[in-house]
């Protein structure tokens, strides 16, 4: 029948239209793409594992959201009053009902294991080669690396006429940024000082609460160079929209050197983060 | 009626003292028609705000401060959302829609408790007078809570020094009472006084939403009243509930807030799955298909609800095997909802199906709580949720379901009841030209939002990077379309009230069978002195 190839046809074009995300950029800047449709390109295997169970998702959403339009308009063309002036007294047909309630049932089994596979993955932390610690602040991230002296340094956004003399995307770049391997496993892990922030980051597949007094942890191995881009995710106050994320990944040779630099740099402003957040705690009267 | 003991009171007395269903029910419409004025202009200075990158529009009600125009647009936000699901949505279904036709369908002369009923009305003016008061003074720096409709700590405790979170909390605590006391009423209502042989297997299917909804609050509001009262002594007594340096937890603030807030979304959608059965059968001119699976579809629905509420926190650092317990749960409600899409569908196919205004309504809010759901199945999967909490996705996916599935479902119940309730016939063309207004208008600002959403817009921002300004643009047009349909839907309601035109007692004909059709329109004072007797 014909409307199975209408059908088909029109799958087809709506998936190619939602799926296909922007080319690859040549750049190596990761952030979301003017009037861009679907999600941004993905760095990590998590990531990459998202968008393809999404898309397969997305599939099911379109066949199901069509099947039910193409049933209403058979309905409205086939049983309008005009069409059909005596209407039938059927209430109950056994089959049907059976059909409606396990059909659904094992389209959502059919989901549900792609699903717990991609929830493990992303949840169960592997051996990290290196710790990043995030806390989230009123309205800027405190990055600190323990694994190398314990150095920390702030990363506020940097403004409009700020990002526009460094090349840098508005409300997206900060002045400091924090910089890790790529290739590597990073063990993120995230906490804040005031109130409830999250730490996002769309091309790595990571969105984590900052939560103060609790450590969260995530993880993140990115498999491609470059600055990727991130905003916090929990509403936070006045300046929620304006505490974005700034990740640059590079080679494991850039990366030591960084580290070298980043702990001269960075040691003359080291604070006690514990005592800050000790103290910034019990501020509330 | 002339034996009756008492005269029909008049003046305001009739209404500030009124213990009649009906006209309670009315006030809970117009109080609901007020709110969606105030909640629907919040989300147009929030669309405004939003339309191009760029602070721009709201520092025109701050002096030209961007700081106060940043909390500003977080009080509007805030202030939206608690308006739509406590003023707007809830007394429109229940309050308005139930009150007026729960007694009539199951033949009773009114609610069981009449003056609790007065109650619960007039507590939503001073709860909504609260909630406007609390703009008004200090938050956080700046007048107003900001803290998203959610309130959640410490942003809601430190972050919020100032009375405003107090006001918001005392108005939602008069809300909740007003709730729990109506939600008594109704059960009392339907269990004790329907007419004689009107079992609960022959009650209508509206009443049977209200039923499930009612519970849901009844269960569910005394956790939220607990749950900000906590806040509440965090605020000003020095407790440290939800303060970890006090050895509290903020997280247990969000597992209290969802196991209200997500029956809550249900008991924004249970009545109007109920009307739109009403609505559907009617204009197909065939009884409902699969009567006691829609009923007890609305009942799994309502159990279910229950034990998913931590799909709204997986970002909180939940452990992972909780996480996948919440995600299975989650896809359940899937089926009972999908039996009710099939069941409406089911009852149309065959049927002789008139377009009257009241029909597109309710077959607008089938189609797109359609998609709402899809995507709803989507959010489920904890792993895929990752990329998409607290982003523009969850915003297009909730409005889907509720924006346009509780709005479409009560503008469906406003035309099919209007002639019932007023005596008067809505215009044809006006209110059809609403139709599609709104049908248009709240597509094309739903539907671009899950664009951004995947492509990581976050939520509760009033500026943006550029690449998401297109969708933006577009998603603000839209708001002007559905805004000029409100007009539209206003000047209806102006012709009907002004019609010198009257509807007969059964407007729809025979396939309209529940008892308020029975009645004249508009029904008498009191209705049913002699009870009817149900086959």
């Amino acid at each position: 029948m014909s409307l199975n190839k209408i059908l088909s046809a029109v799958t087809a074009c709506l998936v190619t239209f939602f799926i296909s995300g922007p080319a690859a950029l040549a750049n190596g800047v990761f952030k979301a793409e003017p009037d861009q449709l679907g999600f941004m390109q993905p760095a990590t295997e998590v990531m990459r594992d998202i968008v393809s169970f999404h898309n397969w998702l997305l599939v099911m959403c379109i066949a199901v959201s069509l099947f039910v339009m193409l049933l209403m308009a058979y309905i409205f063309i086939r049983f309008n009053a005009k069409a059909n002036p005596t209407p039938s007294k059927t209430t109950h047909n056994t089959f049907l009902e059976v059909a409606w309630t396990t059909v659904p049932i094992i389209i959502l089994l059919i989901i549900a294991i792609p699903s717990f596979k991609l929830l493990y993955l992303e949840d169960v932390i592997p051996e990290a080669d290196l710790t990043v610690k995030a806390i989230g602040n009123q309205w800027y991230w405190t990055y600190e690396y323990p694994d190398n002296d314990d150095f920390s340094f702030d990363a506020a956004m940097l403004t409009d006429v700020e990002a526009a003399e460094a090349g840098l995307p508005r409300l997206l770049a900060t002045d400091n940024h924090i910089v890790v391997p790529a290739n590597k496993t990073v063990r993120l892990i995230v906490t804040a000082s005031d109130v409830i922030h999250s730490w996002a980051m769309p091309a790595f597949g990571i969105k984590i609460d900052a939560v103060p007094g609790k450590l969260n942890e995530t993880w993140f191995n990115v498999e491609r160079e470059g600055i990727y881009y991130g905003q916090c995710s929990e509403l936070c106050g006045k300046d929620h929209g304006f505490m974005p994320i700034m990740v640059e990944v590079v080679s494991q040779e850039k990366y030591d050197a960084w580290v070298e630099k980043a702990r001269a740099e960075y040691a003359g402003i080291k604070k006690d983060n514990l005592i800050r957040v000790a103290t910034a705690l019990p501020a509330q009267q | 009626m002339s034996d009756h003991a008492h005269s029909i009171p008049t003046g305001w007395r009739r209404w500030l003292l009124s213990t009649n269903h009906k006209d309670i029910g009315t006030m809970y419409l117009i109080f609901a028609i007020f709110a969606g004025i105030i909640g629907g202009a919040f989300s147009g200075l929030i669309r405004g705000e939003l339309m191009e990158p760029g602070i721009a529009y709201l520092t025109m009600f701050t002096n030209g401060d961007v700081d106060a125009a940043k909390h500003f647009f977080n009080v509007l936000v805030t202030g939206h959302g608690l308006i739509m699901v406590f003023f707007m949505v809830m007394p429109a279904l229940i309050g308005g829609f139930g009150n007026w036709f729960v007694p009539i369908m199951i033949g009773a002369p009114d609610m069981a408790f009449p003056r609790m009923n007065n109650v619960s009305f007039w507590l939503l003016p001073a709860a909504i007078l609260l909630l406007v008061l609390s703009t008004m003074v200090e938050g956080s720096t700046y007048p107003g809570a900001g803290t998203g409709w959610t309130v959640y700590p410490p942003l809601s405790t430190s972050g919020h020094p100032g009375p405003a979170v107090d006001l918001a909390i005392f108005s939602l605590h008069l809300a909740g009472a007003s709730s729990i006391m109506g939600a008594i009423n109704f059960i009392c209502t339907i269990f004790n006084m329907r007419a004689p042989g009107m079992t609960l297997h022959k009650m209508p299917l509206f009443v049977w939403s209200i039923l499930v909804t009612v519970f849901l609050l009844l269960l569910s509001l005394p956790v939220l009243a607990g749950a900000i009262t906590m806040l509440l002594t965090d605020r000003n007594f020095g407790t440290h509930f939800f303060d970890a340096a006090g050895g509290g937890d903020p997280i247990l603030y969000q597992h209290l807030f969802w196991f209200f807030g997500h029956p809550e979304v249900y008991v924004l959608i249970l009545p109007g799955f109920g009307l739109v059965s009403h609505i559907i059968s009617t204009f197909s001119g065939k009884p409902i298909f699969g009567y006691l699976g829609m009923a007890y579809a609305m009942v799994a629905i309502g159990v279910v609800g229950f034990i998913v509420w931590a799909h709204h926190m997986y970002t909180v650092g939940m452990d992972v095997d909780t996480k996948a317990y919440f995600t299975a749960a989650t896809m359940v409600i899937a089926v009972p909802t999908g039996i009710k899409i099939f069941s409406w569908l089911a009852t149309m196919w065959g049927g002789s199906i008139r377009f009257e205004t009241p029909m597109l309504f309710a077959l607008g809010m089938i189609f797109l709580f359609t998609i709402g759901g899809v995507t709803g199945v989507v959010l489920a999967n904890s792993g895929v949720d990752t990329a998409m909490h607290d982003t523009y996705y969850v915003v297009a996916h909730f409005h889907y379901t509720m924006s346009m599935g509780a709005l479409f479902s009560i503008f469906a119940g406003w035309y099919y009841w209007i002639g019932k309730m007023s005596g008067k016939p809505y215009p044809q063309f006006v209110s059809k030209l609403h139709f599609w207004l709104t049908f248009i208008g709240v597509n094309v600002i739903f539907f671009p939002q899950h664009f951004l959403g995947l492509a990581g817009m976050p939520r509760r921002i009033p500026d943006y990077p550029d690449a998401y300004s297109l969708w933006n643009y577009v998603s603000t047009v839209g708001y002007m379309i559905a805004g000029v349909g409100t007009l539209v839907f206003l000047y209806g309601v102006f012709l009907t009230l002004r019609s010198k035109e009257r509807v007969g007692d059964n407007q729809w004909g025979a396939s309209a069978t529940t008892l308020e059709w029975t009645l004249s329109s508009p029904p008498p004072f009191h209705q049913f002195n002699t009870l009817p007797k149900i086959k």
